[in-house]
């Protein structure tokens, strides 16, 4: 007897359950994904960025809004390991907290955005007809407008800020879910096994529910890491352009923008927010791209 | 000798090592019909691509020999292949859906394999597509050289690319299961269309299929492969005195008309095939 | 034929829902545009006369209905800030964005493309990878910094480039305004000194949108490219004995060039929202300084205008690009 959960047990070629199926493939899949060199950067990469965030108050030695007039853009030294901004401030503990912002940012964005865009997706898709249309016009009119210019128009209407920044950015970030949601929708629908479940006498939304929105969920996952890296540039450019999270609030965008006016001399004020954007997307680039080959490998 | 293989082994890398997917194969051809006849999997297409060195860019090839009329071309060069291919070789594939290019004409297609080997004008060498495209028993050849791949049936596409590959008049023709995408009536003109034409141009061929019947019609020598290796050959016309347990399985489980059988045979399949 | 069609009919839809979605976006603000005109001291009666004026007192979808007939004649509203028509600001600003997204187009495809092309024939070599880790650093770099790095590398410390802007102060209004695009222009006026400098400065904010782009248009062209690589006619093509540059740009860049159309309007579609970031950070004197501009000043018609502008670009190049690939690829049409 193979112990389960085992090596031997994860590469079996014939499987004695369901659930033994299912860990085979996600076995498989692992690995896949672990021979990835790139695709395990950008996930090691990720969990340290999300730890840091998290345990940014036990990181950071300094306050992030101690203000420090007369030690004002100091080069990096052993007080300041990134050096201090325009008011004295030190940035390695603003750019840790920073990272909590603009990660807590992207997550209430995806969580707003994915369910609302798999709902809207597979209920149009499934139904057909008029409420398809319907549905489909609304997320055409959405999609129309690039996402930059929407999202700085909403949150011009709302009010500068964190919160409007976040409507703002899911406002325009739902409707490709939406279009993905459906297209495998449509693939699924006509399958007999859906056809089964209805002659037993499922209700249309127990179908969707229990049974679509699972298939879907795969290019979603994809999807929502790939979009990470848009959505943490979106809101670094809403906060450079004074329309994201305001000071002083240490986010990325924000912070470049205020230290903007430095670059020539304390190049390190503005650059070092960069570099952190930078790295934040391409981390979740990388995942996304290493994710995609593993589940949905058509895709690319 | 037109071809002449010995010892041809074909690995491919996997998980665990290296894997065979041919071995221990030998063959020659002269200006004769060959059939090589094996079920899915038992290297037929890639011992005969291998001729032309047409095999993915992962494959481990090693032979003794694999020669086309005398050169190594195992050791040639990619310049010295690309004088065999086309022009003395030519090789037709399963589906033209797939096999022919769906952005370009048939009859650029045929009118760019005779540019590139005999040279001319473009206007020659499409007035040469029409006249191959007659050869192949097309009826409306101007209408089909115009035409886009998607707009063909499958029997006119494979006789769209059997007039490509025989534009560059080669010695030899390798057609791996040419008809298997085709409906069974249009399978055996399009058999008699190649097996016409490579007789008439005093050509080899090799006729790459799973149908054992079919190859047995229309081809001089036939050779059984199974798991990688060849496990008999024989003349066509001997083919009822076959030999090995797995052709005669494989003639065994053929239906006829002639001889009632309560139930089909089902080849068992011995592992001692599996030895060299 | 049938489905070129239908893409047409849905555009006047989604016009309708573009126009909806920026009145509703215009009449959620918080803050009172009666106030903001009358001031916080204004007698009621003035109040009641603004708003009577503005026509805020009217059922909503009647101030829909106003807005459209409005917008049917061209007309914006009229920007605080600078108190002209917002048509005509955006006029007058769109043009030197035009310029700026099609230089970085033409870089980007000139540059992007044969690298896609390459790299998807070497998939697994060095320069894959390298091709591979480029184009995947310029789709997460934030333009903006890349801007100001740029500026700061090129402009100060190397003193290759000059600075932000579009002409150098010295050369200002020296170039008569015919088609807004001061290259163009200087080049119609024949003043060759003022073209120099137009380029110079039009270089750094060009290359760096470029740059963004290419990341795209490299990595899309790229995946086309091994798709088609693996086709079956790629197998005849070998054993037509042709050549491999003939094999990898007659036939299988053949088979991917209708698709990569459409992926090249898009890409300009998307240029549109770079050059928001990269006008504000060069200075550039386009629609999107224009929008970041009324935004700070909280110029609701012009930011909705140009919104709305932007918007039907967006439209119409989306459109566009549908149309060309069914035009172009024979299997569909």
């Amino acid at each position: 007897m193979i112990s389960v959960l085992s090596r031997e047990w994860l590469l079996s070629d014939t499987p004695a359950s369901r659930a033994q199926a299912a860990w085979v493939r996600r076995y498989r899949g692992w690995l896949q994904f672990r021979a990835n060199g790139l695709a395990m950067v950008g996930l090691v990469t990720v969990v340290i960025m999300i730890v840091a965030s998290v345990a940014a108050p036990l990181l950071a030695i300094q306050d992030p809004s101690a203000q420090d007039l007369a030690g004002r853009l100091a080069p990096p030294s052993a007080a300041h390991w990134f050096g201090t901004d325009e008011l004295g401030r030190d940035i390695f503990s603003r750019i840790l907290y920073g990272g909590r912002v603009t990660l807590g940012m992207v997550v209430a964005v995806v969580l707003l955005v994915a369910p609302i865009g798999l709902a809207v997706g597979s209920i149009a898709g499934y139904l057909g007809g008029l409420p398809d249309r319907v549905l489909m016009r609304v997320t055409d009119v959405f999609l129309a407008f690039p996402r930059l210019v929407l999202a700085l128009a909403f949150v011009a209407a709302l009010k500068p800020g964190i919160t409007s920044a976040i409507i703002a950015i899911a406002l325009t970030a739902w409707p490709p879910y939406a279009r993905m949601a459906r297209a495998d929708t449509l693939t699924v629908r006509a399958s007999d096994f859906i056809a089964a479940i209805r002659l037993m006498g499922a209700s249309s939304g127990r179908i969707i529910l229990r049974h679509i929105v699972p298939l879907c969920m795969s290019s979603v996952i994809v999807r929502v890491t790939l979009d990470m890296s848009g959505i943490i540039l979106t809101a670094a450019a809403l906060g450079f352009l004074g329309m994201g999270a305001q000071p002083p609030m240490p986010e990325w965008g924000t912070m470049i923008a205020s230290s903007r006016a430095f670059i020539l001399d304390q190049w390190w004020v503005p650059t070092i927010p960069g570099v952190a954007i930078f790295v934040a997307s391409l981390a979740f680039n990388l995942l996304g791209d290493g994710l995609r080959d593993v589940l949905d490998p058509r895709q690319r | 000798m037109l071809v002449e293989i010995r010892n041809l082994r074909i690995q491919f890398p996997t998980a665990t090592g290296l894997s065979d997917a041919v071995r221990n194969v030998s063959l020659i051809l002269g200006q004769e019909k060959l059939g090589i006849v094996g079920e899915s999997g038992s290297g037929k297409s890639l011992t005969a691509r291998s001729i032309l060195r047409l095999l993915p860019p992962n494959a481990v090839v090693t032979a003794d020999k694999l020669e086309f009329d005398g050169i190594s071309v195992m050791r040639a060069d990619e310049v010295a292949l690309r004088r065999i291919r086309g022009a003395r070789a030519g090789l037709i594939l399963q589906d033209p859906k797939f096999s022919l290019n769906p952005v370009m004409t048939a009859g650029a297609q045929i009118a760019e394999a005779w540019r590139v080997h005999r040279g001319g004008s473009r206007k020659l060498a499409m007035l040469a597509a029409i006249d191959l495209l007659t050869q192949v028993q097309i009826r409306d050849p101007h209408h089909v050289a115009r035409a886009y791949p998607h707009e063909l049936s499958g029997g006119m596409g494979q006789r769209v690319m059997i007039a490509m590959m025989l534009a560059p008049d080669p010695e030899l023709l390798i057609a791996d299961e040419p008809t298997s995408a085709l409906d069974a009536t249009v399978q055996a003109e399009i058999l008699r269309l190649i097996e016409d034409l490579v007789s008439r141009r005093g050509m080899g061929l090799i006729l790459i299929s799973h149908d054992l019947p079919l190859v047995s019609h229309f081809c001089d020598r036939v050779a059984v492969m199974y798991a990688g290796r060849v496990v008999e050959e024989l003349a066509a016309a001997e083919l009822t005195h076959a030999q090995h347990p797995y052709t005669r399985g494989l003639l065994e489980c053929l239906p006829t008309l002639s001889h009632q059988k309560r139930r089909l045979s089902v080849i068992r399949r011995d592992p001692s095939w599996l030895q060299p | 034929m049938k489905t070129l069609a239908n893409s047409f009919a849905s555009v006047p839809l989604t016009l309708f829902g573009l126009t909806l979605v920026t009145f509703l976006i215009g009449r959620v603000m918080p803050i009172d545009p009666v106030i903001a005109i009358a001031g916080d001291h204004a007698t009621p009666d003035v109040i009641a006369a603004v708003r009577e004026q503005l026509g805020l007192d009217k059922p909503l979808f009647v101030q829909f209905w106003i807005y459209l007939v409005h917008l049917v004649h061209g007309d914006l509203g009229r920007s605080v800030m600078t108190s002209h028509p917002v048509t005509a600001d955006i006029a007058h600003y769109f043009p030197a964005t035009l310029e700026l997204a099609t230089t970085a187009i033409i870089i980007a495809v000139v540059v992007g493309v044969p690298l896609g092309v390459f790299a998807a024939a070497h998939q697994g070599s060095r320069f894959d990878h390298m091709v591979r880790v480029v184009s995947l650093a310029g789709q997460s770099v934030p333009i903006f910094v890349l801007g100001l790095l740029c500026l700061l590398v090129f402009y100060v410390k190397l003193g290759w480039a000059p600075g932000t802007g579009q002409l150098d102060v010295a050369y200002e209004g020296l170039v008569p305004r015919v088609t807004g695009m001061l290259v163009v222009d200087a080049l119609i006026a024949d003043d060759w000194a003022s073209f120099w400098d137009a380029l110079a400065h039009l270089a750094q904010p060009a290359l760096v949108l470029a740059y963004f782009s290419m990341a795209y248009i490299t990595r899309m062209t790229r995946a086309f490219m091994i798709e088609s690589l693996s086709g079956e006619y790629i197998i005849t093509a070998r054993a037509k004995g042709l050549s491999p540059t003939r094999i990898l740009w007659r036939h299988a860049f053949g088979n991917i060039a209708v698709r990569l159309v459409t992926v090249l309007a898009l890409a300009y579609a998307g240029l549109l929202e770079g050059a928001v970031i990269t006008e504000t950070v060069f200075s550039w004197p386009g629609l999107g300084l224009y929008l970041t501009v009324s935004l700070l000043n909280a110029d609701m018609n012009a930011v909705l205008g140009a919104t709305l502008v932007v918007g039907l670009v967006y439209l119409f190049l989306n459109l566009f690009a549908d149309v060309l690939y069914r035009l172009l690829d024979p299997r569909v049409a």
